[in-house]
């Protein structure tokens, strides 16, 4: 199927749009509760990313696994993980998937596959060549997502996890979301790299540029390597271009960058915006239908800030609960 | 499991040999204990701990692995929160410091920071210490258990005895949390009596390993040796030692040094590490806070120095604990009043 550009059906773009929505309006309601010093610590908002882990996870099945960074919140809800337990764990509390152990930056969703996110940059990629690794012990057919971000390309990790995955050819798909800032470097001023997913081939893995503000581009380059890996056929490193919209996390100042080239990206590079002018030309779905979509997202988004807000906060007399298993 | 009578029982295995024939038990009883290491098939390790295991077990429990240990921990984690059981050979515990992301921000932490959605039952073997392979220097001869003990979340097992090393290792196999479990190099080829019924022995509790009334020696790893040579010295001078081995470094046995403080009221506290921010430092603390109205001494430790482990010979025996500074330090205690 290679380089063949299948398009999917209209009820599969449908709930890809739907699930954009469902991020966007997560991450608009988080950065919401920032302001209103709600939430505390570090949130990393991926506003302006959500077509790359909806494009990957329309072909991921429940029991496939990803491994996810503290930008995460997005891999989740794409991965099927309940918005309300997120929304728990970003406001503390006992009903989030991690009983507000984690917060933000350790989200984990262990019922839809995920094994969880992991701040410390390119932590989750060995983790997800070990779960890769399980598959192949078990001889299943399921796969591994590995997100990660620009700024893990720093990291003699990654080098490695690729090494031992061409090596046992383990079922994994090296998930790079390129946003072209590690925090506030600029991805060419520490990468030295002139083709970035070149450099997979010397790995004997298949490595592939993709729009990742196009989510027929992301779905396209996922179907590919998802099928790649199930059929035992070896790891695939997808390299997607995008652009985060907030800062690197809610607050953070930004001096990085002009507000005209932000809002450039705003206004030229919104998944979501082209991916609606996309099926609207295509006539998949009407005006009217969008707006009702996104009345069913802020619903969803508003249960999820209702059911957080009443759940009770950790009981701190078990703060030491889940230190041993 | 019932505890076999190691009083009974005659047959004699080297420390090595009792940790390889608990690797084979439990790969032979779960097809998920997979070893994970560098050079651990046909060259059997570092030291030629896991020989054998290769021919018997093949690819699907033993794996050679890239000089990647980072990586190798990750991976370790990532398979063990899916269904394996790994166990990771590191050569030198020194090389475990490459791996201390994996260890300790992630394995130890993954239980708690995810609220207990999963788990991490790996085993980390690290053989560590000087002593015997002198002249190994800075970066083979390190005894690192500090830094481990450290970190909430993770066991940490050292065994000084043969018996000890085999039912121990079966635990940690068995545990479902992250376990350090420290091998001593100068230890391998001791011998000492492994029966063959299976047998276990839980995690977190000290053994006495000799009786006495004078004073309480704690000691682990090599020093266990030292300090009941020490013991059988001071015999014919009056001093009873009572030698208590840890075993497991955390969660450590705390009630069992306790009471035999109440009973002695004397304690030197014995590690082959260097001294400052070692194990023996939390020990004596703790010992201080719930037995201050029984000691009759202040407490004493015997360390390693503060340095790298140097090269030359001269050097590196002024850096170990030997058995005249133990017992220097057993009679300082004994006749201070």
């Amino acid at each position: 199927m290679t380089g063949q550009s299948i398009i999917p059906s209209r009820e599969k773009q449908l709930e890809m749009l739907q699930t954009m929505l469902k991020i966007r309006h997560f991450e608009m309601a988080a950065g919401q509760l920032y302001k209103r010093g709600v939430l505390k610590g570090g949130v990393h908002a991926c506003i302006g990313q959500e077509a790359i882990p909806v494009g990957i996870s329309a072909h991921l099945h429940r029991d496939d696994y990803i491994t996810s960074t503290h930008r995460g919140h997005g891999h989740h809800i794409a991965k099927g993980a309940d918005v309300r337990r997120l929304m728990a764990e970003l406001m503390g509390k006992e009903t989030g998937y991690c009983k507000c152990r984690g917060g933000s930056m350790h989200v984990a969703a262990f019922d839809v596959g995920s094994l969880g996110a992991y701040p410390i940059v390119a932590a989750g990629v060995p983790i997800a060549i070990g779960a890769a690794y399980s598959i192949m012990h078990r001889g299943s057919d399921q796969v591994v997502v590995a997100y990660f971000g620009d700024g893990a390309l720093g990291q003699g990790t990654i080098y490695e996890a690729f090494n031992l995955a061409s090596i046992w050819r383990l079922p994994v798909i090296f998930t790079c979301e390129n946003n072209y800032f590690a925090v506030s470097t600029k991805t060419e001023a520490t990468v030295a790299l002139k083709d970035i997913p070149g450099f997979a081939a010397s790995f004997g893995i298949v490595g592939k540029r993709v729009n990742g503000q196009n989510v027929l581009d992301v779905y396209n380059a996922a179907g590919e390597a998802v099928d790649r890996a199930r059929k035992k056929e070896g790891a695939t490193f997808l390299f997607f271009d995008t652009y985060r919209f907030e800062g690197h996390y809610f607050g953070e100042p930004e001096i990085y960058r002009s507000r005209e080239e932000v809002q450039k990206s705003k206004d030229e590079l919104d998944p979501i915006t082209l991916y609606i002018a996309t099926l609207i030309n295509s006539g998949m779905i009407s005006k009217q239908a969008i707006e009702a979509m996104e009345k069913d997202c802020q619903r969803e988004i508003d249960e999820a800030l209702a059911f957080a807000q009443q759940s009770p906060l950790p009981n701190p007399d078990e703060y030491a609960r889940y230190v041993y298993a | 499991m019932s505890m076999p009578d190691k009083d009974i029982s005659t047959r004699k295995l080297s420390y090595l040999m009792a940790i390889r024939e608990a690797m084979q038990e439990e790969m032979r009883r779960d097809k998920n204990v997979i070893l994970f290491g560098e050079d651990v098939e046909r060259h059997g390790g570092g030291f030629g701990v896991s020989k054998e295991l290769w021919e018997e077990f093949g690819d699907q429990q033993v794996r050679n692995m890239p000089i990647s240990e980072n990586c190798m921990a990750g991976l370790a984690l990532g398979a063990a929160m899916t269904g394996c059981r790994p166990i990771l050979e590191f050569m030198f515990m020194d090389f475990s410091a490459l791996a201390i992301d994996q260890i300790c921000n992630e394995a130890a932490k993954i239980h708690y920071m995810y609220g207990g959605q999963t788990n991490a039952p790996i085993v980390y073997r690290c053989p560590q210490g000087g002593l015997s392979y002198k002249s190994a220097g800075a970066h083979h001869s390190q005894s690192l258990e500090a830094w481990y003990v450290h970190v909430p979340g993770l066991k940490v097992v050292f065994p000084g005895t043969p018996y000890d090393a085999k039912g121990l290792l079966k635990a940690a196999i068995c545990d479902p949390n992250p376990v350090v479990f420290i091998e001593h190099k100068a230890l391998y080829n001791n011998e000492g009596i492994v029966p063959e019924d299976e047998y276990i022995i839980p995690l977190g509790k000290a053994d006495v390993k000799r009786t006495g009334s004078s004073i309480t020696v704690i000691a682990y790893g090599y020093m266990l040796q030292f300090a009941l040579e020490a013991a059988e010295k001071l015999m014919p001078e009056g001093i009873d030692v009572e030698i208590i081995d840890p075993r497991t470094l955390n969660p450590f046995d705390e009630e069992c040094f306790f009471e035999s403080v109440r009973k002695t009221h004397r304690v030197v506290l014995i590690q082959e590490a260097c001294r400052t921010g070692g194990v023996t430092a939390e020990w004596g603390m703790r010992i201080e806070e719930e037995c201050f109205d029984w000691l009759d001494a202040p407490i004493v430790r015997v360390a390693g120095e503060d340095v790298p482990i140097p090269y030359a010979q001269s050097l590196e025996e002024k850096v170990w604990p030997n058995i005249s500074k133990i017992i220097a330090a057993i009679k300082n205690v004994c006749y201070f009043n």
